[in-house]
């Protein structure tokens, strides 16, 4: 309390470090969490053919949550030809305004939900309350009504040509952001007359599962939209059934090359979105408290766990020692800790395999002679957790300058003229996103032109937005989700 | 100032991206303060605020009550603390200052032709030195913005030199009024121009002009602070005012001052609220921490 000093009125009082305000959680009970989840084929759930489930936990506690059905390749047969024939029975022949109709049902009732899906998102993936419900949720309803728009105009959006539906498409999506992922894949299928079988990733099932209920409810055909659990073996049995005509996968360059090498010499149609090791560069121009923000939203978003991920920071350096000044206070803003906490900026790493993943860069970084900055703050004693990790020192030789982490891991290095760092950024097997920070126009541009990226954000990074096309160059994949240009895979075009 | 701090070129001041500034700003009032967080942060908001009246009707018995109420803003909770000044014309310093006694709340006077500051000079030095001879503790100044949108920046900074002056021993408040500046890169310029003049305070506005403080301006100046800072290791204070009228706006700004400039501002040495109705706001959320329940305004005097 207030000092009695006479003189000195002035309050000493902490309103408590940065980090450490009272907690103030999202209820937990919000989420209905069954304990046991079915597969979702032709409209309703059924048990799997192996009989066999496994769990899903929450990696800030290690807690089961619940376990899930592992679909074999008997399943996955059942899911193709249920989505087949709804796909010659019902949904192509369907009326692209009727399509539409059930597509905006489906973003309505994700934004009903919204609460409960951003809960069971950060329950189960780790990523903090307040990006699931300010980013991956609204972003995924926003989705399916950008899509559901273009349903009864496919003719507008591509003059000149006759647009038809492929088929059956085979979706396999990432861990990272379970639910918009399902949003990007299934809105653009269905909009342009395919069925739909999708996968989810092993670790993070929960809100493709509810997607599925909530589908159900929205009395979609059965049959259109089939959404099944499982690991890789699901995913590969998906990808090489014969009735499989498009193929929509996310996931890491590895995997990636597997599928494509499978499809070779197939009339099946393919879309990778893969790794990514983005450059994100500043200018001594820029305006560098936005840049260093942007930096840190640019690699500690969603744990790091992001494809286009801004991992690689280029500093001019006649700014390098005032930029990562201001790097290294804001670390020292950040609060790790329970992703359900609405505070927390930082949540839990996806599972103990990634932790392990990112821990075994971390010593790399070290054994190359970088300089390792982590924040001060300090981890859950359970759980998975990484400190958001700074290292100086790095050269386009490190390795965590040149592989993909997927971590809260910023490798920062340093370049003296333009040409230099248009060669340093390009010089990666990836081409997922760059980042550019300059006040000058005529330089965005001209590093736009330059820079080999799918997207390149200036003065901004890590922004998304349904009308807007996203997909790599060279091993980051190739196709384009999102925006007019989402459409293409999903259609014969002649 | 300090003889070694070099000034710089100002026509080549850092530079601020709007949807950037705009984006962090929002970000702070994603915070969700609670409990006990709560509770400090209202009490140490309550001992920030430079509680103002600033009106051409101003009366010695308005001043009076004012202070009054600054010393004792709510007897029904014993204990609190008291506002960190009373903020008044010149011609009311020596009223304030004879009222609040050895109370410790301090007494702040606008000068230089407070709000536009279109005098003359030495209408200004004269402003400023019947506030200091009566009395005050605290100098808010108006800088020249005429001059300034000019790009007459060494006269702006020669004046608020020259006030700083004339100040003595009374910390200097520079209003940068930056409902007329326009930009943000304009508001970062001024900034920087009034810290290296000598400014101990930077303030946004006289509460005369729309808008007055908002969130993104704060933070511009905030961080030309910080700045400042890591270049010249001195400390400047900061003091929005204008437009910040109740408790859940106020911990929002307690919020960005501690993530941008950290615990050592987190006092009303280096931070100030320019306001008048803030106070009552405040109280009426530290009596609905500490019982429970919302009272009716009628429960809050409104000196």
């Amino acid at each position: 309390m207030a000092k009695d000093d006479k003189k000195d009125n002035t309050l000493k009082l902490k309103f408590d470090s940065a980090r450490n305000l009272a907690p103030a959680p999202e209820s937990k009970s919000i989420a209905k969490i069954k304990p046991q989840y079915e597969l979702f084929i032709n409209g309703s759930f059924v048990k799997p053919e192996s009989g066999k489930y496994f769990d899903t936990i929450n990696p800030a506690t290690e807690e089961k949550l619940s376990q899930v059905a592992e679909a074999s390749p008997a399943d996955v047969d059942k899911a193709i030809k249920s989505a087949k024939s709804a796909y010659q029975k019902v949904w192509s022949k369907m009326p692209g305004k009727e399509r539409a109709k059930y597509i905006f049902r489906i973003s309505r009732m994700i934004q009903e939900k919204a609460r409960e899906f951003a809960v069971v998102e950060s329950l189960d993936g780790g990523k903090p309350i307040r990006e699931s419900r300010d980013f991956d949720v609204p972003t995924a309803a926003n989705h399916f009504f950008y899509y559901a728009g273009w349903a009864d105009k496919l003719n507008y959006a591509f003059p000149t040509k006759t647009p038809r539906p492929v088929g059956v498409a085979s979706q396999i999506i990432p861990w990272n952001f379970p639910l918009l992922m399902a949003a990007w894949k299934i809105a653009p299928a269905l909009a342009t007359g395919n069925t739909v079988v999708l996968k989810s990733a092993e670790t993070t099932p929960l809100t493709a599962l509810m997607l599925a209920e909530l589908i159900q409810e929205a009395d979609l055909p059965p049959g259109v939209v089939n959404i099944i659990t499982g690991a890789g073996e699901t995913g590969a049995a998906m990808v090489s059934h014969p009735d499989t005509d498009k193929i929509a996968f996310t996931g890491s360059t590895d995997v990636g090359k597997i599928i494509q090498k499978a499809v070779a010499s197939t009339h099946k149609k393919v879309t990778l979105e893969l790794g990514g090791k983005a450059a994100n560069i500043i200018f001594d121009d820029a305006p560098l408290d936005q840049a260093v923000e942007g930096v840190i939203n640019g690699i500690f978003f969603n744990q790091g766990h992001v494809c286009c991920a801004g991992s690689r920071l280029y500093v001019q350096e006649s700014v390098y020692d005032i930029v990562l000044r201001k790097l290294k206070d804001r670390l020292e803003t950040l609060i790790v800790g329970d992703p359900l906490d609405k505070n927390t900026d930082i949540g839990a790493i996806n599972s103990r395999g990634q932790l392990e993943t990112i821990q075994k860069y971390l010593k790399i970084g070290v054994q190359e002679g970088g300089e390792i900055y982590q924040s001060s703050c300090p981890l859950p004693k359970k759980g998975f957790f990484c400190s958001p990790t700074l290292f100086t020192n790095v050269s386009q030789s490190s390795r965590i300058a040149q592989e993909e982490i997927f971590g809260p891991v910023l490798s920062i290095l340093t370049f003296r003229t333009e040409d230099e760092v248009i060669e340093k950024a390009n010089n990666t097997p990836y081409g997922l996103s760059a980042g550019v920070w300059t006040d000058k126009g005529s330089k965005i541009f001209n590093m736009t032109t330059k820079l080999r990226a799918g997207v390149v954000w200036a003065n901004t990074f890590n922004k998304f937005d349904p009308t807007s096309p996203f997909g790599g160059f060279k091993e980051s994949g190739f196709g384009r989700e999102g925006g007019l240009h989402g459409l293409m895979p999903y259609l014969h075009l002649d | 100032m300090k003889p070694n701090i070099k000034i710089p070129d100002f026509s080549h001041t850092a530079v601020v991206d709007q949807v950037g500034i705009e984006e962090r700003a929002s970000r702070f009032t994603k915070r969700s303060i609670k409990n006990e967080t709560k509770m400090n942060g209202l009490l140490l908001a309550l001992n920030m605020i430079d509680l103002t009246t600033l009106e051409g009707k101003d009366t010695v018995g308005k001043v009076k009550q004012l202070c009054t109420k600054a010393m004792h803003l709510h007897k029904a909770y014993p204990g609190l603390p008291t506002v960190a000044a009373v903020c008044v014309y010149p011609s009311m310093v020596g009223v304030a200052k004879k009222a609040l006694g050895d109370s410790g709340v301090k007494v702040a006077s606008v000068s230089t032709a407070f709000p536009s500051g279109q005098a003359p000079t030495q209408v200004k030095i004269d402003d400023t030195k019947y506030a200091v001879e009566n009395g005050a503790d605290e100098i808010d100044m108006v800088i020249s913005r005429g001059k300034f949108l000019q790009g007459e920046y060494n006269f702006v900074f020669d004046e608020i030199a020259l006030i700083k002056e004339i100040c003595g021993d009374a910390r200097l408040k520079v209003i940068l009024e930056t409902g007329e500046l326009g930009t943000y890169d304009r508001v970062r310029k001024a900034s920087d121009i009034a810290m290296y003049a000598g400014a101990d305070f930077i303030k946004t506005s006289t509460g005369k002009i729309s808008p007055a403080a908002t969130m993104p301006v704060t933070l511009v100046m905030l961080e030309a602070i910080r700045d400042f800072y890591y270049k010249t290791g001195k400390k400047i204070a900061m003091k929005p005012a204008g437009g910040i009228s109740k408790a859940k706006l106020a911990l929002h700004y307690l919020v960005m001052l501690n993530e941008v400039l950290g615990e050592d501002w987190m006092n009303n040495e280096w931070f100030r609220f320019g306001a008048s109705s803030l106070a009552n706001d405040l109280l009426m959320q530290i009596m609905k921490q500490k019982t429970g329940i919302y009272q009716s305004s009628n429960y809050f005097s409104i000196d």
